[in-house]
């Protein structure tokens, strides 16, 4: 598995020297007028801002880069995948999604909002690759099916592929945005034995690709990295997996809520049990927060209203590669082998050993011992 | 001579989906075919799992309906093990569901199938005071209607208008609007065009309710075998507070919004006969659903009726429910049922032929071949009849059972569009079943919430303990109604890890080709004998295919690679039958 790992990190590495860099040119046209007071505007790049992990002192800056964008041309395309990630995109409130197409981006194409279709819908998505040929947001959901030629998703009167598609999308998009874990790794029908020869879209075209994985991701995090985009004209600072910095820079086991109880040595010893009843770290009974990088204990889900840990049940990893395969069992701990082997970052090579540690070790052995006695229950 | 317009995709849906219609020299639909374009192969990929873990993954058939494949892989598996999970469990699954359709009704009604019956241009015309009045029509006794003040109007129309000056329409592009069976005048398309704003707004606190005890929306994930994990927050007052607040919300948007656009589309459409052309698939299927207290379900009827026929319900043998592949896209093994399912991928992909497109020329494209293979959706059947399920059976099915409530919100219904009950089986039936089924848990579904409470006061626990025995093999299996209809997931555990798994799901039921015994599911026959106006904007066949609700993800998960035989069908529930 480490080999296999440090393969694919090399490969990451390999790509992200690819990357343009910070300031590269994709939308500098002039915003055009859409209506909204100047005070509106302050309080939603205040709330940009925060959201991007920016002090306050970039709120101007924010402003001033959302006035001179353009409108940006999305164009939405489904994979392989169930629509969670559209239906996520559609739970933001900053900006709401109605504001979100009105004022921010100009929504090209996305079949599971548009007025559109059969031929009409053909027709708007083959003209938008056309008239915005080479600044097209391409935001894919869905893992892209590769085995037997890619049958396994056809589109259109012509029955064209999904690989063929997305490829020939790929040509005319200035900016590539992976959203959640399918078009980023895959996702559900690429784990084993995978058998439609599934993969994250990056695999099959050679531009960069911003991932945004989750199952789903969260509304912040899609919207946030297309606001990127649009608020700076480039691409995000992404980690050794693509994904962007601002969201998943840190481990959900970094701020989340129970981490008193982690390093208190208080841990749930099986969902429903007094330990669960008090908030006690979900660990044992397989919480992965501690291998997971996102920013879900921070930004919670549907406007903050819960996330997993908070209705008591561990972390399982959706925003990690090949997650379905690697963070299995869901409800049990991973065994003591695993701990270095899937971190994003170099620093969190470390991070079996830097949190079982850093409680001390009384709490080290407590975890380990459970992690080994656990799956022979 | 027979026309066939191909279209591919049916957008504002879950998923990948064609159907193509042959029409005859009067546009009349002699012939159709729906086919699915996408397949993913989940059921393979849970084998050789711990079953504790199914829940996660089959979670992931679908997105939109959220939740409804999670509860039933959990459940499934309870009911394999031999577990009772706590009432307070149950309920709060319960909970979970309401939330669940509410969300889905709303967005399929606003967002996904309004524009089939709205123009949006034409609001841009209405006069918003009469707009304004106009709304207190359609509202049931008792409420007010919701987003329809003159100012909020013309607020509405100064935003879209502002948008349509902007010379690139986005998302509304290329849409049918002007088309000869709009029937919205001008008021009302604003008085809807202002709901489909507002609903996107309303649709969050649906989410955000669904947040409340499970942790996040889409994919949940507070349930576990056995029970369910959010216990602090059950203990908590604020958080049934919060969740019993936006139940109420929802409820009041059901009522002043929902309800009255439905009774409003009802008046204006009533005369339009691509809406109201009766069905030709009479044979309507549900399950049990919704839990809301020790021994009481919101809709209790496990039962199908025939023909039409609400006078006769009968009960559902769940041995004769089956499946077939002739026309899909697997080796074709028979008729099987889904514990001894077999599905051997066999891709023929479609063949050469032609399609009017959208400009009325006749071009070259793929089209299905009707003697052969065309869809990766099976085809489901009971007693090897096809059945249509979805909120329209489940709403008909428990009227004809005498579910009082149900019965109750139907008849009002239709007195208050002054309809007959035929009216149901038709496209706007279905259409208002969705909404009716909305009704109903919204005027009843809060007895799930104080049986919750009240029990909470007595018993607190979350979760039942069991133990899985390696040495033992277990069968077992989910059946109930989620938003899109009667679904059911089938599971074998043999080693302490799963070793079959099929979900026999809605879409299925309605959207699969013909069977073996040549015989049509419900989108390919109810079309046909439909009257298009213009082939090049087939607007009522859409507007057909989206009172389904379509979610394709969920059709095309199928697959047993190995295709095992497993042994006798025994049906042991441990919930037991209805």
């Amino acid at each position: 598995m480490n080999d296999a790992l440090m393969q694919k990190m090399k490969e990451r590495i390999n790509e992200l020297r690819k990357l343009p860099g910070v300031g590269s040119k994709t939308i500098k046209d002039v915003l055009e007028e859409n209506g909204i007071s100047r005070r509106d505007f302050l309080k939603w790049s205040a709330s940009m801002a925060a959201m991007l992990g920016l002090s306050s002192s970039f709120v101007p800056v924010v402003a001033e880069a959302a006035e001179v964008s353009d409108r940006l041309p999305v164009l939405w395309l489904h994979l392989a995948e169930c629509t969670g990630c559209s239906e996520s995109l559609l739970r933001t409130d900053t900006p709401s999604v109605d504001d979100l197409i009105f004022n921010y981006i100009n929504l090209q194409y996305h079949d599971t909002i548009m007025a559109a279709a059969g031929w009409q819908a053909e027709e708007n998505y083959e003209e938008a690759l056309n008239k915005f040929k080479g600044r097209l947001i391409l935001c894919v959901e869905g893992g892209v099916p590769t085995k037997d030629g890619g049958e396994y998703l056809t589109f259109g009167p012509h029955a064209e592929t999904g690989l063929e598609k997305l490829k020939r999308t790929a040509e005319a998009a200035g900016a590539i945005i992976a959203v959640g874990t399918c078009s980023a790794f895959g996702g559900i029908q690429a784990a084993a034995p995978n058998p439609t020869g599934a993969v994250g879209i990056h695999k099959v075209l050679n531009k960069p690709v911003i991932n945004v994985p989750g199952c789903p991701p969260s509304a912040k995090n899609i919207v946030g990295t297309i606001l990127y985009v649009i608020l700076f004209g480039a691409l995000p600072a992404v980690d050794n997996f693509n994904r962007p910095k601002f969201a998943y820079g840190l481990r959900i086991h970094d701020l989340c809520e129970r981490r008193g109880h982690f390093d208190a040595g208080e841990f749930v010893e099986e969902f429903g049990d007094t330990g669960a009843e008090n908030g006690f770290c979900l660990y044992k009974v397989g919480c992965k927060g501690p291998y997971t990088f996102n920013n879900c204990s921070r930004e919670r889900f549907n406007q903050h209203t819960s996330w997993p840990v908070q209705a008591g049940h561990g972390c399982i990893g959706c925003s990690e590669p090949d997650f379905w395969d690697a963070m299995k069992p869901y409800e049990k701990p991973l065994a003591d082998n695993y701990l270095a082997s899937i971190d994003a970052d170099a620093t969190a090579d470390k991070i079996g050993i830097t949190i079982l540690t850093v409680a001390g070790v009384a709490i080290a052995a407590h975890a380990a011992i459970s992690a080994m006695k656990n799956p022979k229950e | 001579m027979a026309k066939r317009v191909v279209i591919d995709p049916i957008t504002r849906i879950e998923g990948h989906l064609r159907v193509e219609v042959v029409l005859d020299d009067n546009n009349k639909i002699v012939d159709a075919y729906s086919s699915s374009t996408l397949w993913r192969g989940i059921e393979v990929i849970v084998k050789g799992r711990d079953p504790r873990d199914a829940g996660f993954m089959t979670g992931r058939i679908c997105g939109v309906c959220t939740y409804s494949h999670y509860k039933a892989g959990i459940v499934a598996v309870e009911d394999a093990l031999g577990i009772e999970p706590p009432l307070n469990a149950k309920l709060v699954r319960t909970l979970l569901d309401y939330s669940l359709f509410y969300h889905d009704h709303i967005v399929h009604f606003y967002q996904l199938h309004a524009l089939d019956w709205v123009d949006i241009f034409s609001a841009l015309e209405a006069d918003p005071i009469k707009a304004s009045e106009e709304a207190f029509k359609y509202v049931p006794k008792g409420y007010n209607p919701i987003a329809t003040g003159a100012d909020e109007l013309k607020e509405v129309q100064k935003r879209v208008a502002s948008f349509a000056k902007k010379g690139d329409l986005g998302p509304f592009k290329n849409a049918y609007f002007g088309h000869k069976t709009m029937r919205f005048t001008p008021e009302q398309n604003l008085i809807a065009l202002s709901h489909y704003l507002k609903n996107l707004e309303i649709q969050r606190i649906a989410a955000q309710a669904m947040a409340v005890f499970g942790g996040k929306n889409p994919h949940p994930q507070s349930l576990t075998v056995g029970g369910v994990t959010c216990i602090m927050d059950l203990q908590d007052p604020s958080r049934l507070g919060e969740y019993l607040t936006k139940f109420k919300q929802l409820a009041e948007w059901t009522n002043r919004a929902y309800y009255a656009d439905i009774v409003m589309a009802a008046e204006a459409y009533r005369n339009e006969p691509s809406v109201t052309q009766k069905n030709n698939l009479g044979n309507y299927i549900t399950y049990k659903t919704m839990q809301t207290g020790k021994n009481s379900f919101l809709f209790d009827a496990c039962g199908y009726i025939k023909d039409f026929d609400l006078g006769k319900f009968y009960e559902i043998d769940e041995s004769k429910i089956e499946e077939d592949v002739t026309h899909s896209w697997y080796k074709d093994t028979g008729f099987r049922h889904p514990y001894n399912g077999e599905t051997i991928p066999e891709y023929t992909g479609y063949v050469d032929g032609e399609s009017i497109d959208g400009k009325g020329d006749v071009v070259h494209t793929k089209v299905v071949n009707p003697k052969g293979k065309y869809s990766w959706i099976k085809s489901p059947r009971y007693n090897q009849e096809p059945m249509e399920v979805g909120p329209l059976a489940c709403m008909v099915v428990n009227y004809a059972k005498g579910n009082e409530r149900v019965r109750k919100v139907v008849d009002e219904f239709l007195a208050k569009t002054n309809l007959p009950v035929e009216a149901l089986f038709t496209t706007l039936g279905r259409t208002a079943a969705r909404m009716l089924q909305t009704k109903v848990i919204a005027d009843y579904g809060i007895e799930a919430f104080n049986n919750l409470v009240e029990n909470l006061k007595v018993d607190q626990s979350t979760v039942s303990p069991y133990k899985i025995d390696k040495n033992k093999e277990y069968k077992g299996r989910f059946i109930g109604d989620v938003p899109r209809g009667m679904l059911s997931h089938w599971c074998r555990i043999k080693n302490g890890v799963i070793e079959n798994w099929q979900a026999v799901v809605p879409s299925t039921w309605n959207a699969g080709p013909v069977d073996g015994n040549g015989k049509k599911g419900a989108y390919e026959h109810n079309l046909i004998g439909m009257k298009i106006e213009d082939p090049t904007k087939p607007l009522e066949v859409i507007r057909n295919i989206h009172s389904y609700d379509p979610c394709i993800a969920c059709a095309v998960h199928v697959m047993d690679v190995k295709g095992k035989k497993l042994g006798e069908f025994r049906v042991d529930p441990l919930y037991g039958s209805c």
